[in-house]
């Protein structure tokens, strides 16, 4: 049967057929459907882990207890989760491990575009590039075949493109894989320096092995037509090379690249007259095709920033440019994104962004868009985690200049258990007086609404323990905590105040459900979540524009009639009525 | 020969549902079909695309400036910002219907004035209003529906079993309004 998936839902359907027992990882765009689809698959124990390293250590125990394993997460969850896998590429595996990445070329919701194939190289791992959807299932298969015959974890490297975009799948049936049984191997599998000395000559031995598989495997291919242009070329950008050269040239299509496949290089190279490495951010082929002696074109005309397509390469290689019809810039306002209506942030970010000398350090979530017009309240964004840290750091750094500055930082609940929460035993034990502001809104909201430690869910749906945040910040320290309604202006403000005079370390917690967030039955008991809606009453309205302010994408503005609200998508949370100095907005039906 | 259909609007629209049942109707059709969408920050009020390749084989699954045979714009002013990816000679297809985004709602910019008036000298534009017709059916979330519709319409492939489609990607109980949201569309030429 033929099934249309994307990229991501067939990496799943891999794991599935490939007989996995285990999966782990932490959502982040665009690897999250990964393990939702995994979820699925009742055959397959999932779930959501804290954060990245925690996801590759559950998937490292998984297999050393002989299970088929998987964890995947994003580019940028792979610097999280580095340490276990640079050590467990040496151990080698029982059952057989593989660890997605999902790169996001072009910076379609990333802070960076790192191209993590050097993971591959760096950690000494085998690595594979699937180009659609169809190869993403198939590789995934193989890809434990890898694992277990050269007993090595394998690192499976996506872009946005494969993970998200469909084609079609053919579907096959799951292989019944018994998991294997374990006993206790201490040379093996536990990581002294004497020992690590044997693992790590052990290892370069499999790669050798694995550069002579590569040479043979089904996953590295050529495609002749003509000897006049060759290109070599991996993931995604194969798909762009082919739309582009059809069949006016002939291909080295690689779907597992590290190790390089050197003697099929070689082979291929000498038989075309000019070769083009076509490859989407960084040279990591190029480079070691180079380092053989052989001479390509790449990195030269292919540029090295953003997402690949099929223009770009006409444009690069061919000289040729499509026709276009021009656009009128003025008549393209910006729509950048902002946070919906009713969101439980936008009080927080109102009363803080009026706040004068102080610095907020902000982190990676659905609240870096207190980022943004018209809230303005953030200093700083560079990973999850940072919001917290980075606040210590300002005041270590105010501290020995004299400079005068509250600090706040901000974190999300899902972030903070990913990596808030060493951030605050810092803060604690080395003693600043920072002011964590811990945006609870019940579930993690950017990557579409997945249950973590504090929702009372775990993926696979069934009810569990809430991770208590107040009792985990008493525990680490924290003598002044409050927990607010974000929606509550007065009480928003109220805290800050607080916050503002005090000596030492303290947390506010906004606890909210998100606005878009389907309500459980613990939501229901615990917030009074009635459906209402609010509505400007134009006799009153003054056209102050004080509540354009909180930035309501359900609040728009007529220089006759005054404030307006969206009847369709008010969500009634009342910040706009708060701010209103006349009186002017109210809830329907009062 | 592969053709190439851009769908932009704004975050909400619809436009993901309606590019997977484009994508179903045609595979059920024989096609081969790369469809690819934008996620993330989209979401929260962004401005969205996703885009539906067809033909008898497909390789890329992403289109590029001047490509695109039809761009069907759910959004009038989404239309003006994805122009350059359609062909000179291709279709524009455009929902007569303003959202206004953030620095428009904050007033610091202005909806811009006259932007179908304006495409329309540049290409071969059908307008419609789909949000209307929506209203009429009782349910302006299937809106996106009666655009597909008069997409299909313009791309001749009306004999495609497409209520199927509806069928098996709509929720139970919408799938009535969905249909005749969808004829409706159909008829709008
Ligand atoms: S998804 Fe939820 S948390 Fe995120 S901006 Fe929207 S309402 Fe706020
Ligand atoms: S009550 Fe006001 S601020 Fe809240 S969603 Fe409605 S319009 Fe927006």
């Amino acid at each position: 049967m033929k099934k249309l998936l994307t990229g991501n839902e067939a990496v799943a359907r891999g794991a599935y057929e490939a007989g996995v027992h285990v999966a782990a990882a932490y959502p982040g765009t665009p690897s999250t459907e990964i393990l939702e689809n995994i979820a699925k698959y009742k055959e397959i124990y999932s779930e959501w882990t804290p954060n990245e390293k925690v996801a590759v250590e559950v998937a490292v125990g998984a297999s050393m207890a002989g299970a088929r394993s998987l964890s995947a997460m994003k580019h940028v969850g792979m610097n999280v989760a580095a340490d276990p896998m640079f050590t467990y590429a040496y151990l080698g595996v029982n059952g057989g491990c593989v660890i997605v990445t999902a790169d996001d070329p072009g910076m379609h919701s990333s802070q960076n575009e790192q191209d993590n194939r050097y993971y591959a190289r760096h950690a000494k791992m085998p690595l594979i590039e699937p180009s659609d959807s169809q190869e993403a299932k198939d590789f995934t298969m193989e890809a434990y075949e890898i694992s277990e015959k050269y007993d090595v974890p394998v690192l499976f490297r996506l872009t946005t493109r494969v993970c998200h975009s469909k084609s079609l799948v053919e579907l096959g049936e799951r292989k019944n894989v018994e998991i294997k049984p374990y006993s206790r191997n201490i040379p093996k599998f536990v990581a002294t320096p004497a020992r690590a000395r044997v693992h790590h000559i052990e290892l370069e031995e499999k790669l050798k092995k694995l550069e002579e598989y590569a040479n043979n495997t089904f996953l590295n291919k050529e495609e002749w037509n003509t000897e006049e242009i060759g290109i070599i070329t991996s993931g995604i950008s194969y798909q762009y090379a082919k739309e582009v050269f059809g069949d006016k040239a002939s291909y080295l299509k690689l779907g597992f690249t590290y190790p390089l496949p050197k003697k099929m290089i070689k082979e291929f190279s000498s038989k075309v007259k000019k070769l083009y490495v076509i490859e989407e951010n960084e040279p990591f082929l190029e480079t070691e095709i180079k380092a053989m002696g052989i001479n390509v074109i790449g990195k030269e005309k292919i540029p090295i920033t953003l997402e690949l397509n099929p223009d770009i390469i006409r444009e690069a290689l061919l000289g040729e440019k499509s026709k276009i019809v021009e656009q009128n810039k003025e008549k393209v306002v910006s729509r950048p994104p902002t946070l919906c209506s009713g969101c439980p942030h936008r009080g927080l970010f109102y009363e803080l962004g009026k706040k004068k000398d102080v610095v907020i350090t902000g982190d990676i979530g659905c609240y870096t868009l207190g980022s943004a017009e018209p809230l303005n309240a953030m200093d700083s964004v560079v990973c999850m985690g940072a919001g917290v840290s980075a606040a210590h750091g300002f005041i270590k750094a105010f501290e020995q200049a004299g400079t005068k500055k509250k600090v706040f930082g901000v974190v999300g609940d899902s972030t903070f258990f990913h990596s808030g929460i060493t951030g605050l035993i810092d803060i604690v034990y080395n003693k600043s007086n920072a002011t964590i502001i811990i945006l609870d809104n019940r579930i993690t909201a950017m990557t579409g609404h997945q249950e973590n430690p504090g929702t009372g869910y775990t993926l696979m749906g069934e009810k569990a323990e809430i991770i208590d945040i107040e009792a985990i910040c008493k525990a680490v320290g924290i003598k002044h905590i409050r927990t607010i309604n974000p929606n509550n202006l007065k009480e928003v403000k109220d805290s800050i105040n607080e916050a503002m005079e005090l000596t030492e370390p303290s947390v506010i917690i906004t606890k909210w459900p998100c606005a878009l967030k389907k309500f459980t039955e613990i939501d229901m008991q615990q917030f009074e979540l009635k459906p209402q809606k609010y509505y400007v009453d134009s006799d009153k309205c003054k056209k102050c524009k004080m509540c354009l302010n909180i930035g309501c994408p359900s609040i728009s503005f007529d220089e006759k009639i005054g404030s307006i609200i969206d009847q369709d998508t008010c969500v009634g949370c009342s910040v706009c009525a708060q701010v209103c100095p006349f009186d002017a907005i109210k809830k329907v039906g009062e | 020969m592969t053709k190439n259909i851009l769908l932009v609007g704004v975050g909400g629209q619809g436009i993901i549902l309606t590019s997977k049942i484009l994508s179903t109707a045609l595979i059920n059709d024989g096609y081969d079909v790369k469809m690819s969408e934008v996620h993330g920050m989209a979401q929260r009020g962004g401005s969205v695309t996703t885009q539906v390749r067809y033909g008898e084989k497909v390789y890329s699954p992403i289109i590029g400036k001047g490509e695109a045979d039809i761009l069907i714009s759910f959004e009038k002013m989404e239309a003006m910002r994805w122009i350059e990816y359609l062909k000179p000679e291709g279709k524009l297809v455009v929902n007569d219907y303003a959202i206004g985004s953030a620095p428009i709602l904050a007033g610091t910019a202005k909806y811009p004035k006259n932007i179908i008036e304006e495409l329309k000298e540049k290409v071969d534009t059908l307008v419609l209003n789909a949000h209307e017709v929506a209203l009429e059916l009782g349910n302006v979330k299937v809106q996106n529906i009666v655009m597909l519709g008069a997409l299909v319409k313009e791309m001749n492939l009306s004999n495609i079993d497409w209520e199927n489609a509806i069928k098996n990607l709509v929720k139970p109980k919408f799938v009535e309004i969905n249909i005749k949201a969808f004829n409706k569309g159909l008829k709008l030429r």
